[in-house]
């Protein structure tokens, strides 16, 4: 039986290992680890959800302190094909059914038969927190990083805006503002263009032993967060038992958000709305698994190098051999 | 200078240098084009040229660059010890070079370590890895340039 995870035992353990591991972190955001040391992951029952938004307003409201606050009017572009993003004007930032800078959760719909019966699904969208995350792999600055406990996030003051993680995220989670952020005090018209902005999962909150604020003011307690381990199990109970499906368990290689709904994928993905700012329900290949492929054939390299060298030489002083032997 | 007779007898003499300058341009090329400028600044309009703006694509190369690099010296190390050191000894700019390029591969070697799964590094570390890499990089390019105007190749004579 997996271990229930309340939100007693959820905190206990959480403070405990936050405590345990602030001291060894480099600033911003120090991470906090799981009670076992293991990856933290949350699993979304869609099944549970019922739209009511409690979840945005939460994460809205406690994080509305990392909300960008930009400059105006914005450094002009060079080339112009650059195009800005601002979601900073008061009706922007009341957007709620698409995910901007302003809003890192946002609920997705979709018109479904259930058991014969038509139903409309809901469910909670945010960043997947991979598990090998593209974001932070391939973001030039380091301003992408995951972090011990499995939560990837985007350090405002470093990033520059470039977009990059948003192109190569299977889902094009984060989503940029402009007039913000440290490309202001380089070149701001040549490079740069603000700061990509993404759900947190709420790391200081973790850090300090709650809940992300998502799960926290959830009413129908849809989420559930605790050992990567613990939730994958979890997850195939489900599965076994209630014959649900599973996303997010091997999606991207893994990711640290996994659902589990009433119909397949594919179903769900045909029936919601998608689009910038509204994540699908794809399958998606590991997109770094060609990078963890090829690291592989770098530790053969220096070999393959050396042996052709020796091959090399062996043969120059087999010649040199043969020469000298001709010459007497 | 150095005759045309001994290029005869190591013809590395004669091709070490393009190879070297091949995959340092292949490397700087697709090692910038991780930063998101070749899209912005047109280059990837350019016919041809589009592959330059897939992140994926440019970072593939990069590492199929890296491993035949690490090849490269590998062998041109072990040549050189072999065949080279009597007749020929380094000069300052290249050891300057050496130093600059295994600042590059050791860089770069945490990188490619940084994107394995289940290989976390702290953020500090990270970021230093990946503004290092970069950092130096521009470092053997300058220092490139200085010695190729002030003329000071990699070997001379004994």
């Amino acid at each position: 039986m997996p271990k229930e995870i309340s939100r007693r035992s959820f905190l206990k353990g959480s403070l405990v290992a936050a405590c345990a591991t602030c001291a060894s972190q480099v600033p911003l955001p120090a991470s906090a680890k799981s009670k076992s040391g293991q990856e933290l992951a949350t699993l979304i029952d869609i099944r549970k959800c019922v739209g009511c938004e409690a979840c945005v307003e939460a994460c809205r409201e406690v994080n509305d302190f990392k909300y960008p606050e930009p400059e105006k009017p914005f450094p002009k572009m060079v080339p112009n094909r650059v195009k800005v993003a601002d979601w900073s004007d008061e009706e922007g930032r009341e957007v709620r059914d698409r995910l901007t800078p302003y809003n890192w959760l946002t609920i997705q719909w979709a018109t479904v038969e259930v058991d014969g019966e038509e139903t409309e699904l809901s469910f909670p969208r945010r960043c997947m927190h991979c598990q090998n995350p593209p974001c932070a792999d391939l973001c030039p600055w380091g301003a992408a990083r995951k972090l011990e406990n499995g939560i990837t996030v985007i350090h405002s003051d470093i990033c520059l805006g470039g977009k990059k993680c948003q192109v190569v995220c299977p889902w094009d989670i984060p989503q940029r503002q402009t007039g913000v952020g440290l490309y202001l005090d380089i070149l701001p018209s040549l490079a740069g263009n603000g700061v990509m902005y993404k759900c947190d999962r709420c790391y200081n909150r973790i850090e300090d032993g709650e809940l992300p604020a998502c799960i926290e003011q959830c009413p129908e307690d849809v989420q559930i967060i605790g050992p990567r381990e613990d939730i994958v199990r979890e997850a195939h109970r489900l599965v076994k038992e209630e014959g649900v499906y599973i996303y997010g368990e091997t999606e991207n290689g893994g990711t640290n958000t996994l659902y589990v709904s009433p119909v397949p994928y594919e179903t769900l993905n045909e029936a919601m709305g998608k689009g910038p700012g509204q994540p699908h329900f794809d399958k998606v290949e590991d997109q770094m698994a060609h990078a963890d492929n090829l690291a592989k054939a770098m530790l053969i390299a220096p070999l393959a190098g050396l042996a052709a060298a020796v091959g090399r030489i062996y043969k120059a002083s087999k010649t040199l051999g043969d020469n000298t032997g001709e010459a007497s | 200078m150095i005759r045309k007779k001994t290029s005869r007898a190591l013809p590395e003499l004669t091709y070490f240098k393009p190879v070297y300058f091949f995959l340092l341009f292949a490397m700087g090329l697709t090692g910038f084009a991780q930063m998101p400028i070749f899209k912005r600044y047109y280059i990837a309009d350019i016919p041809g040229l589009g592959w330059l703006a897939d992140f994926y694509a440019t970072h593939y190369l990069h590492y199929i660059g890296a491993i035949v690099l690490f090849g490269f010296f590998v062998y041109v190390a072990v040549v050189y010890w072999g065949l080279m050191r009597r007749r020929f000894q380094l000069t300052g700019a290249a050891y300057t070079r050496i130093a600059i390029l295994i600042l590059i591969a050791i860089t770069g070697i945490f990188r490619v370590l940084k994107n394995l799964p289940d290989v976390v590094f702290s953020p500090l570390f990270t970021m230093t890895i990946d503004i290092s890499h970069l950092v130096f990089m521009m470092f053997l390019m300058v220092f490139g340039i200085l010695f190729m105007i002030l003329k000071k190749g990699w070997l001379v004579r004994k």
